[in-house]
């Protein structure tokens, strides 16, 4: 009956305290950077690289001991809870950052703009947004528009949630290359998405004076647009390894857990970006 | 069903089974097994404990009598805001952690934590980040000083934080993505790794809150890191989310930060209620009473956490309907809490009672937070909450819930597993003595803040008006034996790994313990690895009033 001997557990791991010290050495660089340390950049890179190192020798090693079939489904079962749920910090994670916008629009601008405060403070402030604040912090701003760029950015990313399930159906139907082309296409998308991110970014610092310091439109703004541009790098680079796997010949219709596991965060970055763009440049 | 059977799967045997520990101290390094693990866990939290408690014997040597006696305000400030984040991200939460990854796998029948790797990864993050925060003890600026809340704007203001606000946010980071991966092999574990024999509710309670608790982690560590992240951005690239001028609100950051805070605390309490329902049956001989309402009791406590938050904020200026809403929502809490206390009385009630060291802790814990959360209940009523509100009033509340409510669970699990997991005793008259003393002193400790606070002394400050003398003399003299006494329990723990009292201790260890959960059915000391078989048996001594 016993299914514990087919679980696989590892006697010793190395990687994981590799990893931890990269990090360490990264946020502590940082740290420093930001307290104005000349060293500090030295260890965010050296920090860096041991991340890197950590990433590319712990995923190797863990796709090795799956294509040789180490991994039980019970192991499976816990990877995709352990996905699952990961995932699941990370939308709260973004939730503080949507209920940070909420609140500021809905609650503590408009306190500003009434009764004593208005009086009292500062009596020519119009509580409307978008807003810099009654202190005009960071200066005369244009806000950001919903079409163009942003909307254009929109299709990118709903399409290419088609060409990953494309892909997955691929990868079921054994077909290798209907799989790699739609990861080719999806991580494609990715990148332009980010590309035109950064036009956006570029347009909104040169020409329209909005920048992070803008008040707090531009506070929101960034964070949020910011935070899931770094989530659309992590997902596409994701799901290039995933690429690369496929391309090599791993994962079959019955085990890839990997693809999968991409598959789930590219569609959370998606959704989180139809949430972005009702909310933040629509709204 | 106590033999563990090696039983051999051909293809993986040579691999994966029959290894004993790495040699040396490498073995602690790049250990997956969940018992060292565990135990690394909870040796972190013990040193952090006496760490966070030289802190507090700083505060209290301070406060011994009004005027300044031995530290700089500001050093005092630090001592405050480290102490908090030290026992409460370095010991509680370690420690908690530290008996779940001993326990779970042994009380379900599974052969280690789902993701062992992972499990490395956290332990190691959670170094990295205490180390990360105490690297600022070291500054020329010193620690953070504003208090273990981080309010803007003053923790943004350069005498209260200095150097320290990087490292303290990115110290957070690391505790936030170690308990998130903690929390998620946690859930992993329990739901994946159980004897197939196992349901849902034969589980022993103490698996049950830990399993809630983890959801809990999950939900909030992330709001945590995003309200300290924004902080960050506020003080070295110019946004403005909780300034006014920019049309930020510093009182948003306190919303975010209790929408972490108060599920925080159940985070350190829930684990407590799960070691206190596994003990109390154990020494009083019967099953325990009302299982079923335990687990919904535990779930519902968890649930509220969520929507109570603003009660830590009654006097930053909310509407009058949230001052309501937050007062009433609070005072719920007190009903499942309540259905606890009732239980474990009640499994207390005629059982053949006997009163070891844990028996003693338990029974002292369900006194004192009781107490602990009767002040807590006077506390959500906001208009009285007007007069508490900052005051050593709140310092008095949430000492008792943690200090003779969380520590003293820990100290009870500490001499309930200690025998199994050495196979040693401890020396029982040494842990009665330690008992009677923290028991005498805690309260001589705390209670009298009580009386301070409703006098009005405020909190966080190193001097005093003279009329608040005696008692704060009276509780530093509580502090002090406090503090000794808890070296009477790292001396037993030393002890006890050492050998003990020398008495061979049975694979029960307490009378009839297999009839309440697995982990007594194994040998003692426990094995290096365990269930490599799942049991095919589980006990149900402990949901018999369910079924």
């Amino acid at each position: 009956m016993s299914t514990n001997t087919a679980y696989y557990i590892p006697h010793k791991a190395t990687w994981p305290v590799i990893g931890t010290l990269g990090l360490v050495t990264m946020l502590a660089g940082f740290a420093n950077y930001l307290n104005g340390s000349s060293i500090g950049p030295m260890f965010m890179v050296a920090g860096l690289v041991i991340f890197i190192t950590m990433l590319v020798g712990w995923f190797t090693l863990q796709a090795k001991e799956s294509e040789s079939g180490m991994y039980s489904h019970e192991v499976g079962i816990s990877y995709r809870m352990g996905m699952m749920w990961f995932i699941f910090s990370e939308i709260i994670f973004f939730a503080v950052f949507f209920g940070t916008l909420w609140y500021t629009r809905n609650l503590s601008v408009p306190w500003l703009g009434e009764g004593a405060t208005k009086e009292l403070l500062h009596s020519a402030y119009e509580a409307t947004w978008p807003t810099n604040g009654p202190g005009n912090v960071g200066g005369k701003f244009e806000p950001m528009s919903a079409w163009g760029l942003p909307f254009l950015n929109t299709l990118i990313l709903l399409s290419s949630g088609v060409t990953c399930t494309w892909a997955h159906h691929g990868l079921l139907a054994k077909n290798r290359d209907q799989l790699i082309k739609g990861l080719i296409a999806t991580v494609s998308l990715g990148f332009l998405f980010v590309l035109f991110q950064a036009i956006e970014y570029h347009e909104a610092y040169t020409e329209m004076g909005l920048t992070l310091g803008s008040g707090v439109y531009g506070s929101t703004f960034f964070m949020l647009t910011g935070f899931h541009g770094f989530h659309v790098c992590v997902g596409a680079i994701i799901l290039s390894v995933v690429l690369f796997r496929s391309w090599k010949g791993h994962f079959k219709p019955e085990n890839h857990f990997a693809f999968e596991a991409a598959a789930w965060y590219w569609h959370f970055v998606d959704v989180v970006w139809l949430g972005l763009f009702v909310f933040v440049y629509l709204m | 069903m106590s033999a563990v059977i090696a039983e051999h799967d051909d293809h993986h045997a040579d691999e994966h089974h029959d290894h004993g520990p790495a040699k040396g101290l490498l073995r602690w390094i790049i250990t997956t097994n969940h018992k060292d693990i565990g135990t690394l866990y909870l040796l972190f939290a013990l040193a952090m404990f006496f760490v966070g408690g030289s802190m507090a014997m700083v505060i209290r040597a301070e406060l011994f009598e009004p005027g300044l006696q031995f530290v700089d305000p500001m050093f005092f400030n630090s001592m405050t805001t480290m102490h908090a984040l030290v026992m409460v991200f370095g010991a509680v939460m370690p420690a908690f952690v530290g008996l779940a990854n001993w326990q779970i796998p042994l009380m379900i029948g599974a052969k280690d934590m789902a993701l062992p790797r992972m499990n490395n990864m956290s332990f190691w993050l959670l170094v990295a980040g205490v180390l990360l925060l105490a690297s600022t003890l070291f500054m020329e600026t010193g620690a953070p000083s504003a208090g273990w809340t981080f309010y803007p704007p003053l923790v943004l203001q350069p005498i209260t934080v200095g150097t320290a606000l990087p490292f303290a946010v990115f110290a957070v980071h690391l505790l936030g993505i170690s308990s998130i991966m903690g929390a998620i092999n946690i859930i992993a574990t329990i739901f994946n790794m159980r004897a197939p024999s196992m349901k849902m509710m034969d589980m022993p309670l103490f698996v049950w809150t830990w399993l809630i608790t983890a959801f809990l982690l999950i939900a909030v560590m992330p709001v945590f890191a995003g309200a300290v992240t924004m902080l960050l951005t506020d003080k070295f690239f110019h946004t403005s989310f909780f300034n006014a001028a920019g049309g930020g609100d510093p009182v948003l950051y306190q919303h975010i930060f209790w929408f972490f805070g108060h599920p925080e605390v159940y985070i350190m309490i829930l684990p407590t209620f799960g070691v206190a329902s596994t003990i109390i049956p154990v020494f009083a001989r019967k099953p325990l009473f009302g299982y079923a309402s335990m687990v919904w009791a535990t779930g519902s406590i968890a649930f509220f956490s969520f929507i109570v938050w603003a009660h830590h904020m009654f006097t930053v200026g909310m509407p009058m309907a949230g001052e309501l809403y937050f007062m009433y929502a609070t005072m719920i809490i007190a009903v499942p809490t309540g259905v606890k206390v009732f239980n474990w009385t009640a499994t207390m009630w005629k059982g053949a009672m006997t009163f070891e060291t844990p028996m003693l802790f338990s029974i002292a814990f369900v006194v004192l937070f009781t107490m602990g959360g009767l002040t807590g209940l006077m506390m959500a009523i906001a208009p009285v909450d007007f007069q508490y509100h900052d005051t050593y009033f709140i310092v008095a509340h949430f000492h008792y819930t943690l200090v003779p409510a969380s520590i003293f669970i820990l100290m009870a699990a500490g001499y309930f597993w200690l025998p199994k997991w050495t196979g040693h005793m401890y020396n029982e008259k040494i842990g009665q003595l330690h008992f009677w003393l923290s028991a005498i002193s805690v309260n001589i400790l705390f209670f009298p803040q009580h009386f301070l606070g409703l006098a009005g002394m405020p909190r966080r400050i190193p001097d005093y008006a003279v009329q608040f003398a005696d008692w704060n003399m009276i509780s530093s003299i509580g502090g002090f034996i406090f503090g000794a006494s808890q070296l009477l329990f790292l001396y037993i723990v030393i002890d006890t790994i050492k050998g003990g009292t020398g008495e061979k201790v049975t694979d029960e260890v307490w009378e009839d313990a297999s009839k309440h959960s697995l982990e007594w059915t194994l040998p003692s000391p426990v094995p290096y690895h365990t269930w490599e078989t799942p049991p095919m048996l589980v006990p149900t001594e402990h949901v018999l009033d369910s079924h």
